[in-house]
């Protein structure tokens, strides 16, 4: 398990490389892959587009990921469950959450726009790495019930310095949970790089020392990628517990629409990292064997724009907003402070006192 | 299955987890040595054997990790009962239950309920090295999404525990140490104690002693050497600091129109004084006297040789009591 070596079953260019370990992703299912690695893009444009309008407050976008979005998402069978970070608004909209209702939290209606028990996808994270241990907590409890689910824990570089990242992997591997955590790393927590997060040789050893299969993995490469997680999934929902897999990639945009990466990237390194866009590579694969048609891009494409022209829509549409809600989650039952307050509130509504 | 029985307030609690494992199968038990040693305070004693590894078990040492299993393992359909071994130890899963465990249901819109107890061995006068001795009530009682209870009494701890884990919201169980192993009579029969309802354990005339958890025996005790000397003295019990029973508190201030809060956590931002600040709000024009606060000083818990002038105790409340504007004699 010390010798991690980097899978990568595409080229660049799309040019298909052998690796023992993994066999090339069957052709149909990396066209679906690159279908959503497109409505994937789009969307990302879209949400970014909608923060410049001033329709959503922030969108920390997953450009350049997009990859590692997708294929995290295609790798769970129906009841599986993922986890999602405020990055993964692509992978969560891939597992069946309607995309505007995702985007809500940005929008500010309310923290998670979506009902996570019904897609089995819990709401956006923002703190880093606490959502891994409740995706060991949801594992264990099905590992208990006797199901086989499988739960895919996504979180970012800077998010494997906390301690709860350690806890998590800990506790998966002492229970044998069947977890599946994939480390996107796109070398920026914001502004920190890399280097001062972690001085391990790579992510991926870090499993090493919890007794958790590792696997590095290109992150701009989505046959890798699919191969990789379908293969974790595949062990953990068999009860082979779980791995961690460190996907190589890069965060193209800056960290939100209020970050300024300029001041300490470049646009050199940029540049470099472009050029290996994870929609290009598949592009050329399936092109150049005959899998990708005109037709089938212009399908891709159009499906892609529809979807685009929903969120703008929908995000656009204002929805009233109830604020004596506030007061509705708390509890199960408001207590009865929570009731004189919410009666507080809405005399001041009633009144017009509070006209914010 | 269970009834009128002498048991100690660790034992009421081992039977209150029997039997709600035994009336529901999502029930859970896990934590630090809750396994075959029972907990450090035997309070699981026995649960493994009977209930089987997979119903009570150790997890790795890690107080977050503890709090974040139960949040998923209540996320996937279980009701997960957790040990935190000893209050301060329970700070490394703060983050995971203020923002995490408090929050879940609201920030879904009350989709995802999490039905997580969080058992806290908690409060001083063991003797206990530092950090053991906190009285962390304060930092749980300020998130909102937390219910917060202190039994005072073994039956209470029963009743409060067994109605903790029917709760659909997450609840905080602050278990006096100091209660641990002292035997009392325990009614299991009777009707689970609902939370949210202080009880009135004294009726008294002149003055009202409001407590909570271990500071209850000592505020009896100092009712009781009161009628001694001639103040009437009732004491309210709190068992639930949230939600918080302004009904019950706020109509023995207005019979009494005087008010002492005790408790053993530092005084200062503490639910002590969210306690005075609602009686002076609610009873003002009823209160002889300003409410008084005995609680313990605004220092770290001290080493256990020193403890002893930090708890409130039965003059310092005596004392309170008599700084309460009685009219001349």
């Amino acid at each position: 398990m010390t010798g991690i070596r980097l899978v990568r079953l595409l080229e660049a260019d799309g040019t298909p490389v052998e690796d023992e370990r993994h066999p090339l992703p069957p052709p149909e299912v990396l066209l679906d892959s690159y279908r959503a690695l497109v409505l994937g893009r789009r969307l990302n444009q879209q949400a970014s587009a909608l923060v410049r309008q001033g329709k959503l407050a922030v969108y920390p976008s997953s450009h350049g990921q997009e990859a590692c979005q997708v294929a995290a998402a295609a790798a769970l069978r129906d009841g599986d469950w993922l986890f999602p970070t405020y990055r993964d608004s692509i992978a969560a909209m891939e597992r069946g959450v309607d995309p505007v209702e995702v985007l809500m939290m940005l929008r500010g209606d309310w923290h998670c726009g979506y009902d996570p028990l019904a897609h089995r996808v819990a709401p956006q994270s923002t703190p880093l790495a606490t959502q891994l241990l409740h995706a060991v907590g949801v594992a264990h409890a099905a590992r208990l019930k006797g199901e086989d689910t499988v739960v895919m824990a996504l979180c970012g570089d800077g998010a494997t310095s906390e301690g709860d990242f350690h806890e998590a992997l800990n506790f998966a591997a002492v229970f044998a949970a069947p977890v599946v955590f994939l480390v996107q790393n796109n070398k920026y927590a914001i502004s920190v790089p890399l280097a001062r997060q972690s001085a391990a040789p790579t992510l991926a050893h870090k499993g090493i020392g919890y007794g958790v299969p590792a696997e590095l993995v290109d992150g701009n490469d989505a046959a890798a990628l699919t191969a990789v997680l379908g293969a974790a999934v595949e062990r953990a929902a068999s009860g082979g517990g779980p791995t961690l897999v460190e996907a190589d990639t890069y965060r193209v945009e800056a960290h939100t629409n209020a970050d300024d990466a300029t001041r300490y990237r470049s646009d050199d390194e940029v540049e470099q990292w472009r050029e290996r866009d994870p929609l290009v590579r598949l592009r050329f694969y399936l092109r150049s064997t005959g899998h990708l048609d005109d037709a089938a891009e212009a399908e891709f494409t159009e499906a892609a724009e529809r979807a685009a022209t929903r969120v703008r829509e929908g995000i656009s549409a204002e929805v009233p907003l109830d604020p004596a809600e506030l007061f509705a989650h708390v509890y199960a039952t408001r207590t009865p402070q929570l009731a004189a307050q919410e009666e507080l509130l809405r005399a001041e509504l009633a009144a017009g006192e509070d006209g914010r | 299955m269970s009834s009128a029985a002498k048991m100690t307030m660790a034992q009421a609690i081992n039977t209150a987890l029997r039997d709600a494992m035994t009336a529901d199968e999502s029930v859970v038990v896990f934590g630090e040595d809750v396994g075959p040693l029972g907990g450090v305070f035997r309070v699981t004693d026995g649960l493994t054997a009977d209930f089987g590894e997979q119903r009570c078990f150790d997890t790795p040492l890690a107080e977050s990790g503890i709090i974040g299993l139960a949040i998923g393992m209540a996320m996937n359909g279980m009701r997960p009962v957790v040990e935190m071994q000893f209050d301060a130890f329970a700070y490394p899963a703060f983050e995971q239950i203020t923002s995490h465990l408090a929050k879940m249901a609201n920030r879904t819109r009350g989709r995802v309920r999490l039905p997580v107890v969080v058992r806290v061995p908690y409060a001083g006068g063991i003797g206990g090295v530092e950090h053991h001795c906190d009285s962390s009530e304060g930092y749980y009682a300020h998130t909102p999404g937390l219910t917060v209870v202190a039994p005072a009494t073994n039956e209470d701890a029963y009743g409060l525990l067994r109605a903790a884990i029917e709760s659909p919201d997450p609840v905080i169980f602050l278990e006096p140490k100091k209660h641990y192993f002292a035997p009392e009579e325990v009614d299991t029969t009777r009707a689970v104690a609902p939370i949210g309802r202080a009880v009135v354990r004294r009726s008294g005339a002149d003055a009202t002693l409001i407590a909570y958890g271990p500071s209850v025996p000592v505020a009896l005790a100092a009712a009781e050497l009161a009628a001694s000397e001639g103040h009437d003295l009732g004491v309210v019990d709190l068992r639930s600091i949230v939600p918080f029973d302004d009904e019950t508190v706020m109509a023995e201030v207005r019979r009494t129109g005087r008010a002492v809060v005790v408790a053993e956590a530092q005084g200062f931002a503490s639910v002590a004084s969210e306690i005075a600040a609602r009686v002076a709000e609610q009873c003002f024009h009823y209160l002889e006297a300003p409410v008084r606060r005995v609680t313990g000083f605004d220092i770290p818990y001290p080493p256990p040789k020193l403890e002893q002038h930090h708890l409130p105790s039965v003059e310092r409340i005596l004392d309170a009591v008599d700084d309460l504007q009685w009219d001349p004699a």
